[in-house]
C-alpha cells in the first residue's frame, strides 16, 4: 500500500510512543535494582549491582525460585501428558457424550481460581496437603488440562485424516499412531501448550497463596509479595527481587515469543 | 468399553477432582454459614443477600466494572486506532515492535504490581515528572487517594491489555484483502471512512476475542489490588477477587467468601456470553 511520507512519519512516531510506554516502567525497575539502597550506599556512587546478590539472600529468592520451578515443571508435564491424551480421543475417535463432554472441559477455561479456591483450600488441608508442592500444583494442574485439551483438540482435528487412515491400514493401533505419526507433527502445537502453561503456572499468585498458608511452599511471586510487606522502604532491594522473579519467563519469551504470541491470540485464556 | 475412555481418564480424573469438584464445593459452601473449623450452619441463601445487601460487597462489584473501562474497553480503543494506524504503511522494525508491546503479558503481575508502586509512590516517578514540568501542585499520593487509587489502578490495567490488544487487532487487519482499501480509495475514501466502513467491520472477530480475554482479566484482578493497595485507601480498591480471598482465609467468613466467588464466576460466564453473542451477530449481518 502506498502511504505519504508523513503517515509513515507518524507511524515512527506511533510506534515510539507505545514502545517508551511499555519499557519505560519496566526500565524503572532495572534502574531501581541497582541504585543504592540506602544512605552509606549512596555515597559509594550510583551503581550497585550487589542488590542482586544482597536480595537473593535476604529475600531468600533461592528458595523461591526453586519451588517455583518443581511447581512450573510439575504442572506442565502432568498437564501436558494428560491434554495430548485428551485431545486426540477428542479430536480423533467417536464417542457416547464426546460433544458434552468437550464443552464441560471448554467450560473449564473461564472458571477463574475464586471459583475453587476455598474448598480446595479447606478440603486439602483436611489431607495434609496444603503447603506442600501438590497442594500448589493440582489446581493448576486442572486448568491447564482445560486449555491443553481444547488447545491439542484442535490441533488433532486438523490432522490429516489420510496419515491416521495410512497407519491403520498399516496395522498401527491407536498408540502407536499417537506416538509415532502424530506426535512427532504435533511438535509446534505442543511447544505452543508448554510454554503458555509455564507462563500462567510461574506467574500466577492467588492459588500458592491460598494453599500455601504459612507459607512453607511459596513461589516467586508469592516469595515477592512478601519481600514488599517486610522491607518497606528498600525499594532498591525489592526491585532487585522483581527482576529474579520476572526473569525466566522473560528468557523463555525472548527465544520463543512467537509461540506466546500465537498462543494468546488464538483466544487462549485461563481461569 | 470404547477405548476413547482409556485416553480420556487421566484428564477427566484430574479435571473432575481439582476443578469440577471443587466448583460444586465452593456452592455447597456458599449456603452455610462457616468459620472455617467449627460446625456449619445452613443459612440457604442468606450469603447471596448479603452480597446485594453489604454496602462494601456491592461497591467491590462496582470497582470491578470500573476496571473493565480501563483493562478492556479504554485498551480496545486505543488497540483500533494503533492498530489501524500501524497497518497503513509498512514501517521497519515492526516485527520487533509487536515482541515489545506484547512484553506486559508475559511479565508476572506481582512484577508489575511492584513497578507501578515505584511510580505512584509519593516521591516516586509521577510525582517527580511533574514537579519537573511546573505541574507539582497536581502531585500526590496516588494510591492513597481517594479519588484517584482507582484510577490509578485502572490504568496499570491499561497498561497490561494495550499491547494485546493491539497484537489481535493488527493480525486481523493484516488479513483484510488489499482490493477492499484500493477500492475505497479509488471511491475516494480518505483514512477515517477507511477506518470506520473497513477496517472496524472486518475485525469484529478479533474485537470480540479482545474484549473477552481483558472483560475476564479485569474482573479477576487479584494481585494488583493484593500489593499495591490491599483494597485501600479505606475500601476504595477493593474488588471482589479480593472480597473472596479476605472473606475466606482472614476473616473466617467462608460461606460469604464462597457467595462471592459464585456470583463472580456467573458475572464472567454471562459477560462472555453476551460479548460473543454480539459478536456473533454482528458476523452473520456483515
Amino acid at each position: 500500500m502506498r502511504v505519504g511520507r508523513l503517515e509513515v512519519a507518524a507511524n515512527y512516531a506511533l510506534l515510539a510512543v507505545f514502545g517508551l510506554a511499555v519499557l519505560g516502567p519496566i526500565a524503572i525497575i532495572l534502574i531501581t535494582a541497582v541504585s543504592p539502597a540506602n544512605f552509606a550506599d549512596a555515597q559509594a556512587g550510583w551503581f550497585h549491582p550487589e542488590n542482586f546478590a544482597t536480595a537473593w539472600v535476604e529475600g531468600r529468592f533461592g528458595q523461591y525460585l526453586a519451588a517455583s520451578i518443581s511447581v512450573s515443571l510439575t504442572v506442565v508435564v502432568i498437564s501436558s501428558v494428560a491434554s495430548v491424551l485428551a485431545g486426540y480421543a477428542f479430536g480423533t475417535m467417536r464417542f457416547k457424550a464426546s460433544g458434552v463432554l468437550f464443552y464441560v472441559f471448554l467450560a473449564g477455561i473461564m472458571v477463574p481460581s475464586e471459583a475453587i479456591i476455598i474448598p480446595l483450600h479447606y478440603d486439602l488441608r483436611t489431607f495434609g496437603l496444603t503447603d506442600t508442592l501438590w497442594g500448589v500444583a493440582l489446581p493448576q494442574i486442572a486448568q491447564s488440562i482445560a486449555f491443553g485439551t481444547y488447545w491439542m483438540r484442535a490441533y488433532f482435528r486438523a490432522a490429516p485424516r489420510e496419515l491416521i487412515d495410512a497407519a491403520r491400514i498399516d496395522g498401527a493401533g491407536s498408540w502407536r499412531t499417537l506416538w509415532q505419526v502424530l506426535l512427532p507433527l504435533a511438535r509446534p502445537a505442543i511447544t505452543t501448550m508448554v510454554v503458555l502453561t509455564f507462563m500462567w503456572t510461574w506467574n500466577e499468585f492467588l492459588i500458592p497463596l491460598a494453599m500455601s498458608p504459612t507459607g512453607a511452599y511459596r513461589t516467586a511471586p508469592f516469595g515477592l509479595a512478601l519481600f514488599q510487606g517486610q522491607y518497606t522502604e528498600g525499594t532498591a532491594l525489592l526491585a532487585a527481587g522483581a527482576v529474579f522473579v520476572a526473569l525466566p519467563v522473560v528468557v523463555v519469551y525472548a527465544i520463543l515469543q512467537r509461540h506466546f504470541i500465537r498462543g494468546m491470540l488464538e483466544g487462549a485464556v485461563k481461569g | 468399553m470404547n477405548r476413547a475412555w482409556l485416553y480420556l481418564a487421566p484428564a477427566l480424573v484430574l479435571y473432575a477432582a481439582f476443578l469440577l469438584y471443587p466448583i460444586g464445593r465452593t456452592v455447597q459452601l456458599s449456603l452455610y454459614d462457616w468459620d472455617g473449623s467449627t460446625l456449619a450452619t445452613f443459612v440457604g441463601f442468606d450469603n447471596y443477600a448479603a452480597v446485594f445487601a453489604d454496602a462494601g460487597l456491592r461497591a467491590s462489584f462496582g470497582h470491578a466494572f470500573v476496571l473493565v473501562f480501563f483493562f478492556a474497553v479504554l485498551p480496545t480503543l486505543l488497540g483500533l486506532v494503533a492498530a489501524a494506524v500501524l497497518s497503513r504503511a509498512k514501517v521497519w522494525g515492526l516485527g520487533i515492535a509487536r515482541v515489545i508491546i506484547f512484553l506486559p503479558q508475559v511479565i508476572a503481575m506481582v512484577v508489575v504490581a511492584v513497578a507501578w508502586r515505584q511510580i505512584y509512590a509519593p516521591d516516586g516517578y509521577l510525582n517527580r515528572a511533574l514537579e519537573a514540568v511546573g505541574l507539582g501542585s497536581l502531585a500526590r499520593p496516588w494510591l492513597g487517594d481517594y479519588d484517584f487509587a482507582l484510577i490509578a489502578v485502572g490504568l496499570v490495567g491499561t497498561w497490561i491489555s494495550t499491547g494485546l490488544v493491539t497484537v489481535l487487532l493488527m493480525s486481523g487487519i493484516s488479513r483484510i484483502p488489499q482490493e477492499r482499501f484500493e477500492a475505497a480509495r479509488l471511491d475516494g475514501a480518505g483514512p477515517v471512512r477507511e477506518f470506520t466502513s473497513i477496517i472496524v467491520p472486518a475485525v469484529r472477530a478479533e474485537i470480540t476475542v479482545a474484549l473477552t480475554l481483558t472483560i475476564i482479566a479485569s474482573l479477576k484482578t487479584f494481585d494488583l489490588v493484593y500489593v499495591m493497595t490491599s483494597g485501600g485507601p479505606g475500601t476504595q480498591t477493593t474488588v471482589p477477587s479480593y472480597e473472596v480471598f479476605k472473606l475466606a482465609f482472614e476473616q473466617g467468613a467462608v460461606g460469604a467468601g464462597a457467595a462471592v466467588g459464585v456470583t463472580l464466576t456467573a458475572i464472567i460466564f454471562v459477560i462472555a456470553m453476551i460479548v460473543n453473542r454480539i459478536g456473533d451477530r454482528a458476523e452473520v449481518e456483515q
